[in-house]
């Protein structure tokens, strides 16, 4: 005899399911490996899965803004450093030009061009760490391992060109502070020669690496509507389908001599912003080959700074010859040259969008308000909704590609 | 490439004075920006009016800043906006005292604000008329001082071991 259906069993059940749910909460830092950084992600979590997340930063926030208000401005180069620290050269860049705007100094054209150099390989030890990292999120070690060689790299022609790796003050107001050596010139074409086929090797191990597939398509996705009302900039942006690049827009520092394409994505997930920072990179290469192109045609081998003597520190072999260039010498590293009043904005392309600066004097000898647009602060604070109904797992990864830098969000 | 509207800053400026008459207290352009100086009273219905008016189009807040002038007892909000259709930039500009400052909140219009109005806050003490979480945000929770006010000192003033006064210190 066939047993009869238990119907009691299901209404049982449904029961069950009406029950007011249990969450829980978990602490993501402030000391995680997987935040890269020091910040707390707060999440309320269903089983596996996220209802809501709160974001707590400030852990390194160090009042930049304010100590830039009794700095004199070549002061303030350091602390722009410790903004984005995997790209310190744009910041120092960015910098510089926001001043030279103010002080209306006229750049050559061959710094113009040095400074792209330079600027495009920050871009691209930048997007190689975040790059590598969404590979070591998502559980594979061997491509990150791969390309820190190059960005070591790019970390010796920085050594090269002003003395230091990580937080290289390169530059100064108005140019640089020596010509690059042959050795820099070397180095850079050996970059250029050798990068790009280690950039297709670890492509090739990631991008259409099944496992790496189903682990970043259609996580993090975001909407360029919502993109845009959060204020996002730069690669996160693109991916979601905009593009918005400063370079393009509002070119400084002669990018509008150059001809690059500005990649896009489409669903905004995490898939597309690697890959949209990979085809970055690739954009970067070719900018740095025109650049160098342009800079052997030039005629001209020895400019590297703004012939502007109130600002641009004089020659050591004329300061310790010649009384007046050590009273200009003095002057301006004691910070007593002349700063006309106004105020500027100045943006450049970072590596992980605008980065501005806005800058307001009243002709002392310190900004009398500086105020740093921060990329990373901006967006970050689209993260709940990014990873709203996504498992623990996912947040991770989508946090890794967002390239969430703690000295840029805390300033 | 982008139609660029030679005028756009007359553009701008005679639509808000068109509709808002004297609450638009100032405009010029300083060094490559339109700045125009807005009555705090009109501040969010301008905003509102350059975010939607379908000439303008502001639609992308670039940021948005404090400000403190100690000699006029005012604290200030910079905000920066960027129109991607027509490539516009153009800086707004609004104060209210110092005693009791109070804005009505940008967020209603481009959630962007949200930390940018607490961190405002959190360093000059503005108060965001219907922000929706206006806590501290850089700072620690239980700090009393707005920081980046003028006469917030940054180091210890009652040190007396460094004397920079030769440096105007």
């Amino acid at each position: 005899m066939a047993k009869e259906l238990d119907t009691d069993y299901w209404d049982k059940d449904l029961v069950r399911q009406e029950e007011p749910k249990e969450y829980n909460t978990l602490n993501v830092g402030p000391t995680h490996p997987a935040t890269h950084g020091v910040f707390q992600n707060v999440m309320l979590m269903d089983g596996e899965f996220i209802v809501n997340t709160e974001q707590t930063i400030g852990y390194i926030h160090r009042a930049f803004e304010k100590i830039a208000e009794r700095r004199p401005f070549y002061q303030i180069t350091p602390l722009t450093d410790r903004l984005n620290y995997c790209s310190a050269p744009l910041n120092n860049m960015g910098w510089h030009m926001t001043v030279e705007k103010l002080l209306g100094i006229e750049i050559p054209k061959r710094v113009d061009y040095l400074r792209i150099v330079i600027m495009e390989l920050a871009r691209i030890a930048d997007h190689l760490i975040c790059n590598s990292v969404i590979g070591v999120d998502s559980g594979a070690l061997t491509g990150f391992t791969y390309v820190f060689q190059d960005r070591e790299f790019i970390y010796e022609i920085y050594e090269e060109i002003c003395g230091s790796r990580l937080t290289t003050n390169m530059g100064r107001i108005g140019g640089f502070e020596r010509n690059f050596s042959t050795k820099v010139w070397d180095k850079i074409r050996y970059f250029l020669k050798t990068y790009p086929a280690k950039l297709k090797e670890f492509e090739n191990l990631l991008a259409r690496n099944r496992i790496f597939m189903d682990r970043t398509i259609n996580v993090g996705a975001f909407s360029a509507d919502r993109a845009l009302a959060y204020g996002f900039t730069g690669p996160n942006l693109r991916a979601c389908g905009v593009d918005y690049d400063v370079r393009v827009m509002n070119p400084y520092s002669s990018y509008e001599e150059f001809d690059f394409i500005v990649p896009v994505g489409q669903n905004g997930d995490t898939y597309d912003r690697f890959m949209v920072r990979q085809e970055e990179m690739r954009q970067s290469m070719y900018i740095i080959e025109q650049a160098l192109a342009k800079l052997d045609k030039m005629t001209d081998k020895g400019t590297y700074y703004a012939s502007d003597p109130r600002y641009v520190l004089p020659p050591k072999e004329k300061v310790y010859n010649n009384m007046e260039a050590l009273i200009w010498h003095f002057k301006i590293v004691m910070g007593e040259t002349d700063i006309p009043a106004g105020e500027v904005y100045h943006c450049i392309e970072a590596a992980n969008g605008e980065l501005g600066f806005y800058l307001v004097s009243d002709g002392g000898r310190t900004p009398s308000r500086l105020h740093f647009r921060r990329p990373c602060f901006i967006y970050y604070q689209a993260y709940p909704e990014m990873v709203k109904g996504n498992m623990l797992s996912d947040a991770i990864l989508t946090m890794s590609s967002m390239n969430v830098i703690a000295g840029e969000l805390d300033a | 490439m982008f139609q660029i509207i030679p005028d756009r800053n007359q553009l701008v400026v005679t639509k808000l004075i068109d509709l808002f008459g004297k609450a638009i207290e100032r405009h010029e352009v300083i060094t490559d920006m339109l700045c125009i100086t807005v009555n705090k009273e009109v501040i969010h219905d301008v905003l509102f009016f350059l975010h939607d008016d379908k000439k303008l189009q502001y639609n992308f807040l670039t940021t948005l800043c404090g400000m403190h002038y100690p000699d006029i007892e005012q604290l200030g909000v910079v905000y920066h906006l960027h129109s991607f259709e027509n490539n516009h930039r153009i800086r707004i500009k609004t104060s209210t005292d110092l005693q009791y400052p109070k804005l009505p909140t940008a967020t209603t219009i481009w959630p962007a604000a949200n930390w940018m109005e607490r961190e405002t806050y959190d360093f000059y003490g503005i108060l965001f008329d219907g922000h929706p979480n206006l806590v501290r945000i850089l700072n620690v929770d239980d700090m009393t001082a707005f920081p980046m006010r003028k006469d917030f000192p940054l180091e210890d003033q009652t040190r007396e071991d460094k004397d920079d006064s030769m440096f105007g210190r």
